[in-house]
This record gives C-alpha cells, structure tokens and sequence, in this order.
C-alpha cells in the first residue's frame, strides 16, 4: 500500500434488519479481510452470542481469543464486548482502580453507570473497538481490520453516534473527552457502515432509511449487501413440455407434480424480479451493492468460508466516501 | 410429532383478555400479532386491540394506518367486529404516568430534567416498561375483550421480561436512595449509613462522568421520591398480571438456529417465571408445492442436462431441488424447538410469498395460521 492510496477503512461496521444474516456477512467479511499474514478481529457487542454458532466454538468472551483462519491465509480473531466489563477496563486503565473497581462492581455501581447513562453504554463499547482498531503490538498494529458485528439498523445510529449523547450526559470529565475521541474515529474514513438486507420489500427499506439517518448524522457508509439472493435460471416453460420433460427423465409426471413444480418455478421467477427491482432501489442510493447467494443448507464454517471467497476479490478499490 | 397449537381456539376463548407475541427481532412477531388480532375480530367477533411497540411502523403499513399515535384507533376495512391499534409512544406514556403522580408544577420540573429526557426517551428497558405500563392501562378501560401484545424489538426477548423489573429496580434501589439522600434537604442518615462505598462512588462517577451528571440524577430522584415511591411495586403489578390465566403467551420464530434457540431459551423462562404459554408459531418457513425429493429432482436434472444443458424443464428441476433443500435444513433447524420443548404445541407456517402489507394479507396469514388454507389466494 502507497501513502497516496486511498484511505481503507479499518472499522467495518455491520448492519442489517434482523433476519437478513448481518452477523454471518461480518464474519465472512472478516475471513475475507484475513488475507497473508493479515490479522483481523470480530466483535460482537450486547452480549449476543451470534458469532461463536457460526464458528461452532464455544461462547466468546471479554478477552480476544483466536477463531479461525483467514480465507486467505490471516487470522481472525473473536471478542463480545461488554458494557460493564468496558468500564470496569475503562476504570482500570485511567485510574488503576484495582480492588476499588470490584468493590463498586459489587455494589452494583458499574451496573448503575452504564444504565443511567444510556449514551455511556455506547461510548464504552465503541470506545473499546477504538481501542482495538488503534492499538499497537510490537511495532506493528494489534489488527489490519476490526469488523463488528452492529446492533441492527433501527438502533445503529445512535449507537454509533456518541457525540450527541455524552455532550449531554457528560460535558466534562474523561468520559467527555474520551467519547469526542471516539466519534472522530467514528466519522473518519477509517470507518465504514456497511448495510446487509435481503431482497424483500421490509428489509431493503429499512437499508433506505438506515443510509439516510447515516448520512444525516454524517457516519461514513460503506457497501450495502444484498444477501441470500437465490439463482434460478429464467426459462420459459408450458405445463405440457414440463410433463414431456419429467416423463423422459423417468419420472411420474401427475398433475399435483407437474402443477406444483410449476407454481414453485412462478415463484421462483417472481422472486428474481423482485430481486432486480430492489437491485434498482438500492443502486439509486449510489454505493456498491454487493450480492451474496443464499446457502440453502443454511450457514456454518464451511458456509462462512464460502461467502467469504464470494467477497474477497471485491474488497479491492474500496469507496471513498 | 409435535403437537398442533389451535390457533382459533386460542382466539375464540373468551377467558382470554391478552395474547402477547414475543421472539427475536425479523420473525415476524408484528405481522404475526396483527393477523391474529384482526382474526380474532373478524372470525370470533371479539372487540380486539392490536398494541406494537415498533419503531420501523410497520403494523401501521399493514393496517393501512399513516400515523398510530398513542391511543387506540379504529382500523378501517375490517368486515366483521371491531379492530383496534395502536403505536406505543414510550415517552408520552412515561409522561402520562408523571402527570398523573404529581402535580402540574412538579411534573413540569421533572419533564425538564435533562435526566429525565434521556431515561423516559433512550434507557434500555423504558419502552418494556411502558408496553407494560400501557397494557395494564388497556386491560383497565375494559374496552376490549382481547388484546394482542407485539413485544418490543428488544437486543433479546428476555429483555421483556426483565427491563420492567431492572427499571423499577434501578428507580427504587439504593444508588438512587443513596444518591437522593446526598441533594440538600434530604435525609442525611443515608449516606452515613452507605458511609465510605458513597463516598468512592461518588468521586469516582463525579471525576469520570463530569460532576452535572450526577446532580441532575440527584434531583430526579428526589423529585420521584415523593411522586412515585412505589415504581418497583407498579411493575412487580403488571408483571403478575401476566401470571394469570387470562393471559396467553406466543413464541414467534423463525426457522434460523438464532431465532430458534432465542425460542428455547425464552421457553424455558417463561416456564420458570410461570406465565401461561400456549404455544410456538414457526413463520417464514420455505414453501415447497411439489412431492418430489431433491435427490431425485437433481438426478432427473442433470439426466435431461446430458442431452440439452439448457434444458428449461432441468432448470425447473433444480428449482425444486434448491427449495426442498431449504426447506429440509429449515425443519432440521426447527427440530431443536420440539427436542428442547416437547409440550409446547407448535404450528408452522410456510412464508406466504408475498410480502404482508395489508388487511387482506393480513386475512390469508390469520387463515393460514390456522389451517384453512395452506397457500393465499393467487388473485
């Protein structure tokens, strides 16, 4: 990489409306961003639990831990990061608050701050992959890319935008300052939003809506993912050359086969166009939209592994804005 | 072979007053609530109100309704009995609830805590406690004979369950007393009886958080102290409310290992708090027309694919392949819902195909949940 490439960015934030598999896109994006001697870290926040499944590994802790390989030969690793822990770190980092910050712990206060100050919680926890994305280890960057698994899109922009709430909540203090310097991050080109929807009219409006509040709070968006797109061929088709069909590939062509074979193929073409028009929908918001196929066996690591080559070669010339 | 949960006699038994859909976020759970509530009405004639808590107003698209505010409106359209929605606007509510606790001037001082604002418009587990706030508000008036109760959107369905109580919990515990007891004019006794924890809490919250933070809690607090005392009590109230048998429980899911393990999970809970569940809707299961396995459609297709590889009829075949295949790893996924909760009556509904944005939409999903038909009209 030369000084004059653009910049990549280094926080990919991963969207969608539940349902669309936002959380298998961020660990195949983060497979994919795992190429020679890359090492690439996956976080989840909120205490979900959704990325350890995909992976068929035990549940994911506060600590980073090793999760795989790369697609292309790197390292991913996992975390879940927690509010209460974050700030139990926070606290220890900034006031080597050792036993004192358990004995709060006990009493219940680390669970009061990060409740009363709902902006807190996500200053925390963005705070945290701030933390990961800029954090050095001999020499060199702890990570090429941190890829996290967001919240979904109807909360992602104030979970993201931190600033709005600690200039209210917190005007002073460390928490102040430290937010305003995660929102700098934050509204970088080192960051990116990237949208996952299907192709069904709900979740491609909610990626409609989620990119302008994006953009109206001036968060830098990335790609939108169209996923789970299936492919069948367009052919046309009478019921009688379908009977012909099946009779000479021996099988029994009734007419409860034939009849039901030709309302799925119906469906199936009304899905592809209904594809290509939100296709359109979301090419008109001017960012790339990239498609990944549905895996019918539904997604594991061999899925994952999958999606992650559909990806990779695309991960070249990223956008600019 | 599980058991079939009847939807229309859940609907129809009239000691039912309160159904309430819970499941992760994308099953289904808002067009679920709303078929249901509108069947209720016009198959069983009950007077029905459908409550949603979502944000994305999508029960307003399907009901057809531009603006759901925060009073039950009369939808248009419905043919038989009457129907009912409604939009919960949290921060109205939560100011409803001041209002009536509390004179005009001391509601207004709290309406203008900056405190206030954040915890009645943005506190995790606000809006669970005002959809119970609101229900219990409903179930009041006597007005309707069933309410259909659309969960929020919550990181997890357990936040249902728990948010009220952590809420009240957190409005009436002993940080809050502790904090309360440290604003002049205040009971002094309190802090010397928190002694030294008060006071390293309070440096260090002062030092990290900024120093107005913690006044501005102070004064809420007070000012709730001698509004509403009993906030913790309010929610323990509705949360038994929801014990009773008047009320039933739906798991909405979808055939994804998360939903279905949130599924699970939820169950289990419900069973441990005993709340009346009735039973678990599958939604957005893959709809397969044809008998046919997929090993024999791929095998049927690659034979015709050695004479034409455009074949149409191969192409058709494949189709048919993809779908089964689908639909065998949805039902693989699904079977750990009846492994993990064998007495749960279930029903499974294949996706209708089409998206679900009006009344009659609404009116095939309610018939397809119940068995009358399998697939819509394709009119």
């Amino acid at each position: 990489m030369t000084a004059s490439a653009l910049p990549v960015p280094r926080l990919h934030i991963v969207t969608g409306k539940g349902g669309t598999g936002k959380t298998s896109v961020a660990a195949a994006l983060a497979l994919a961003l795992a190429g020679p001697g890359r090492r690439v870290l996956l976080a989840e926040v909120e205490g979900r639990q959704g990325i350890a499944p995909l992976f068929g590994t035990a549940s994911l802790g506060y600590e980073e831990r090793h999760l795989a390989a790369g697609a292309g030969g790197g390292e991913v690793f996992g975390q879940s990061v927690g509010a209460d822990e974050a700030l139990l770190d926070y606290l220890t980092m900034f006031y080597r608050l050792g036993s004192a910050g358990r004995a709060l712990q006990k009493f219940g206060a680390i669970d009061f701050a990060t409740t009363i100050a709902p902006g807190l919680r996500d200053i925390l926890l963005t705070g945290k992959l701030k933390e990961a994305v800029s954090r050095t280890e001999s020499g060199r960057m702890a990570y090429d890319a941190v890829v996290l698994d967001a919240p979904p899109t109807g909360r992602v922009v104030k979970f993201l935008n931190v600033t709005v709430e600690s200039g209210r909540l917190a005007k002073t203090g460390p928490i102040g300052k430290h937010s305003r310097s995660v929102a700098r991050l934050l509204h970088s080109s080192q960051m990116a939003v990237h949208l996952v929807t299907t192709p069904a009219a709900m979740p491609v409006q909610e990626t409609v809506d989620a990119h302008r509040e994006l953009m109206a709070a001036d968060l830098p968006v990335g790609r939108i993912i169209l996923n789970k797109v299936t492919g069948a061929k367009p052919a046309e088709i009478t019921p009688d050359e379908l009977e012909a069909g099946l009779a000479s590939a021996g099988l029994v062509p009734d007419a409860a086969l034939v009849a039901g074979l030709m309302s799925e193929y119906e469906s199936a073409r009304a899905e592809i166009r209904a594809v290509d028009a939100y296709r359109d929908r979301l090419e008109q918001l001017g960012r790339r939209v990239e498609e990944l196929p549905l895996i019918p066996e539904g997604v594991d690591l061999s899925g994952l592994y999958q999606l992650a080559r559909e990806l990779t070669p695309r991960l070249g010339g990223q956008d600019a804005h | 072979m599980r058991t079939e949960l009847d939807i229309d006699a859940l609907l129809g038994d009239e000691g039912k007053h309160v159904i309430a859909c819970c499941g992760s976020g994308g099953v289904g759970k808002t067009t679920t609530a709303a078929a249901l509530a509108l069947r209720a009405a016009e198959a069983h004639g009950r007077r029905t109100v459908v409550l949603t808590i979502d944000p994305a107003r999508r029960l307003a698209q399907s009901l057809g309704m531009e603006a759901l505010d925060n009073t039950p409106r009369p939808v248009a359209g419905v043919r038989d009995g009457s129907l009912d929605a409604m939009m919960l606007d949290m921060k109205r509510t939560f100011d409803e609830v001041v209002a009536s606790h509390t004179s005009k001037d001391r509601a207004a001082e709290i309406f203008a805590n900056p405190f206030y604002q954040a915890v009645s418009s943005t506190f995790s587990g606000t809006q669970e406690y005002m959809a119970m706030e609101k229900l219990g508000q409903l179930r009041a008036t006597g007005r309707w004979d069933l309410i259909v109760l659309d969960t929020p959107p919550s990181r997890s369905a357990l936040d249902f369950l728990d948010a009220p109580a952590r809420l009240a919990r957190f409005l009436d515990g002993r940080i809050i007393r502790l904090l309360s007891a440290s604003t002049p004019g205040a009971r002094r006794s309190m802090l010397s009886l928190m002694g030294a924890s008060a006071a390293v809490f309070t440096r260090v919250f002062n030092k990290v958080l900024g120093g107005h933070l913690l006044t501005d809690v102070a004064e809420f607090t007070a000012s709730l102290e001698d509004t509403f005392g009993g906030f913790r009590k309010r929610a323990e109230a509705t949360f038994r409310a929801l014990q009773d048998d008047q009320t039933s429980f739906l798991v909405i899911a979808a055939p994804e290992p998360a939903a279905v393990g949130e599924a699970v999970y939820f169950t289990r809970r419900l069973t441990e708090e005993h709340m009346p569940l009735d039973g678990m809707i599958l939604n957005r299961l893959t709809p397969v027309d044809a008998d046919l396995s997929a090993e024999r459609a791929l095998g049927a297709a690659a034979q015709l694919e050695e004479a034409d590889p455009a074949d149409p009829v191969a192409a058709v075949l494949r189709t048919h392949a993809d779908l089964a295949r689908r639909r065998t790893a949805e039902e693989r996924v699904a079977a750990r819902y009846e492994a993990a909760c064998p007495k749960v009556p279930q029903r499974w509904l294949p996706s209708l195909g089409v998206e679900v944005v009006d009344l009659e939409d609404l009116r095939a999903f309610g018939a397809a949940a119940v068995g009358t038909q399998t697939r819509p009209d394709q009119t």
